[in-house]
């Protein structure tokens, strides 16, 4: 039995190995070799790369990019928490509801963001529509800010939030809120003391997995938030490309991964340390 | 003491369905009230319509002489024992009880954890109260979720087959208990049930219900021995009927001789004779082709497959539909 179940994983063991396991030790080979001149790594051996990285001019970005992620992970909460919900008590149609919250993912995300560019841009659909009613006398700064790129990491991750809350509301049974109101709570009163806490493992997994690809995002940066916006996903894409310093772009790699890292394991002790 | 409910043509249709149709009831304070029908009867509709859970199609439900239609579930002082108990899981025992006493008109008085205390102690759960649903019993979770509706003191508390989810053995012990809580807090109970033999242990009057309709409402003897419907006299227990006239099982004898001329006797044929130690089942079988079943004393003789023998009652103890 054992011998078969060996066999089962080893595939997975194996793609995991040679696709996950192996980069990642070239990665942190890279994060601790002397760049060259037209990109690659090489020896001497150093720790420079990593004393980089406490330049405040990347601490800054880095800082810059777990905030912009912290609050596109936040928005996502507070829109997908009401719709899952909704979905949730939809009974027949949930299906349909489902299926259209899954729906963008039938089209490419890069085609996706250039729609939202096509939206946003000064001679976009939106500034061209306010300029043609007379409402607004110059385009709005629409695109390449903070704001773009928030709107466009909450429309791409929403669905990742929506599906584990949908999940565990879906389970929550309906006769606990009967009971909360038949003990005089009030529908928010319900909402934050049975829903909500019912809710929190639903909470954590949507919000890890809106955080983590926020954090590390770097196509809708580089595309709504333009050059002004620099976040850690698009400073890493320099260092391997414009830059040509693959050290320093692995130790960064590195250090967002160290971030994601210590989040996620303060989640799961917290998770351990409730019964839920 | 006045009536503390009341139930004026209260309706409800779920589409096209008839769910409850026109059902007027007055339950008068302190009683222990059974609602008693099968599955689809409407009796747990009645129960959702008077907590608020469902809003009636027509008809009226008064509170203490308060019209409760339109109010929600949180405006109402009535209380509910759901079948699952629905805890809250993530609360522990103590938790659970203190909810209504944080969220009713009134809010967190100085007295409640006194009264908590008080409840739990009662229902035998103090030693409980840091535990999660998860970690208690089906008894205990009973208790507890007896505890968080009593705790309010509801001017109604509604008990949505209670006992079903518990083991036989536990469920006739515990109504017991309830019967006797019942006496002690004084608070009118409305106790919705299938079971015949649990309302009739346990309320002072009963109202059986059958597909959305009132049957027939009264006391477990009014109920059991002067029954109005041919539904609510086979409700309530086993029937023989012998020409159009009900005869309860307990009420029918079997004897091998010829009875005297005053009672009520036909020739039978056993069918079927089985020792249960207190009494003896005999299955019996008319010159009119009806089958009769009569619970008989051991003290009346032994009876055999195919023996003759007389069947009779006496008038007083026949059925008046």
């Amino acid at each position: 039995m054992n011998r078969v179940r060996a066999w089962c994983l080893a595939p997975t063991a194996g793609v995991l190995a040679t696709l996950f396991l192996i980069p990642l030790a070239i990665l942190l080979g890279y994060a601790l070799l002397t760049r060259g001149a037209y990109g690659g790594a090489f020896p001497p051996w150093t720790f420079e790369n990593w004393q980089r990285l406490a330049d405040p001019l990347y601490l800054g970005i880095l800082g810059r990019s777990v905030a912009v992620a912290l609050v596109s992970t936040a928005i996502c909460l507070v829109l997908g928490f009401p719709l899952a919900l909704f979905i949730a008590r939809a009974g027949r149609r949930k299906h349909l509801y489902l299926y259209l919250v899954i729906l963008p993912f039938w089209t490419s995300f890069l085609v996706r963001t250039y729609a939202w560019m096509f939206l946003l841009r000064d001679t976009g659909l939106i500034n061209e529509a306010l300029l043609a009613l007379g409402l607004i006398e110059e385009p709005l700064p629409l695109l390449y800010n903070y704001g773009a790129v928030i709107l466009g990491l909450v429309y791409g991750y929403l669905p990742f939030m929506v599906l584990p809350l949908y999940a565990t509301l879906e389970r929550l049974d309906p006769a606990l809120l009967e009971a909360a109101a038949d003990l005089g709570a009030r529908p928010w009163q319900t909402l934050r003391r049975v829903v909500a806490p019912l809710s929190m493992p639903g909470i954590r997994a949507g919000s890890l997995l809106v955080f983590i690809p926020c954090l590390g995002a770097y196509l809708t940066p580089d595309l709504l938030g333009g050059g002004k916006t620099i976040l850690v996903g698009t400073l890493i894409q320099n260092q391997f490309t414009n830059a040509r310093d693959w050290p320093f772009g692995a130790a960064l790699s590195l250090g967002v991964m160290a971030v994601v890292m210590a989040l996620l394991m303060g989640l799961i002790r917290r998770q351990d340390e409730g019964v839920l | 003491m006045g009536n503390v409910l009341e139930l004026n043509r209260l309706t409800k249709h779920f589409r096209e369905q008839v769910a409850l149709e026109s059902l007027d009831l007055t339950i008068p304070e302190g009683e222990f009230f059974s609602l008693l029908g099968p599955s689809g009867c409407g009796k747990t509709t009645t129960l959702r319509l008077i907590a608020g859970f469902e809003e009636p199609t027509e008809g009226e439900v008064w509170l203490r002489g308060r019209r409760l239609n339109g109010l929600r579930p949180y405006e109402r002082n009535v209380s509910t024992v759901f079948q699952s108990y629905a805890l809250f899981p993530h609360l522990t025992a103590r938790e659970n009880i203190e909810f209504g006493l944080r969220h009713r008109a009134g809010g967190w008085r100085a007295d409640a954890p006194q009264r908590v205390r008080a409840v739990m102690e009662m229902l035998q759960i103090a030693d409980k109260a840091e535990r999660k649903p998860a970690q208690l019993s089906g008894g205990e979770k009973q208790r507890v979720a007896l505890a968080r509706s009593l705790v309010v003191e509801p001017d109604v508390l509604l008990l949505d087959e209670p006992l079903s989810a518990l083991d036989p053995n536990l469920r006739k012990q515990v109504r017991a208990e309830l019967k006797a809580l019942q006496r002690r807090v004084g608070i009118t109970f409305l106790f919705i049930t299938h079971d015949q033999e649990e309302a009739l242990s346990l309320s002072d009057r009963i109202a059986v219900l059958n597909a959305g309709r009132l049957e027939q409402v009264g006391t477990p003897q009014d109920l059991y021995l002067r029954p109005k419907t041919r539904f609510a006299a086979g409700f309530l227990g086993p029937v023989n009927w012998i020409n159009g006239v009900g005869v309860r099982p307990e009420a029918t004898r079997v004897m091998h001789e010829r009875p005297s001329e005053e009672v009520r006797a036909l020739p039978a044929t056993v069918e079927n004779a089985v020792f249960l130690g207190n009494c003896i089942h005999v299955e019996a079988r008319l010159a009119t082709g009806e089958q009769v079943v009569a619970e008989v004393s051991r003290l009346n003789g032994t009876f055999r497959h195919g023996e003759q023998v007389h069947v009779w009652w006496r008038e007083a103890d026949e059925l008046a539909l």
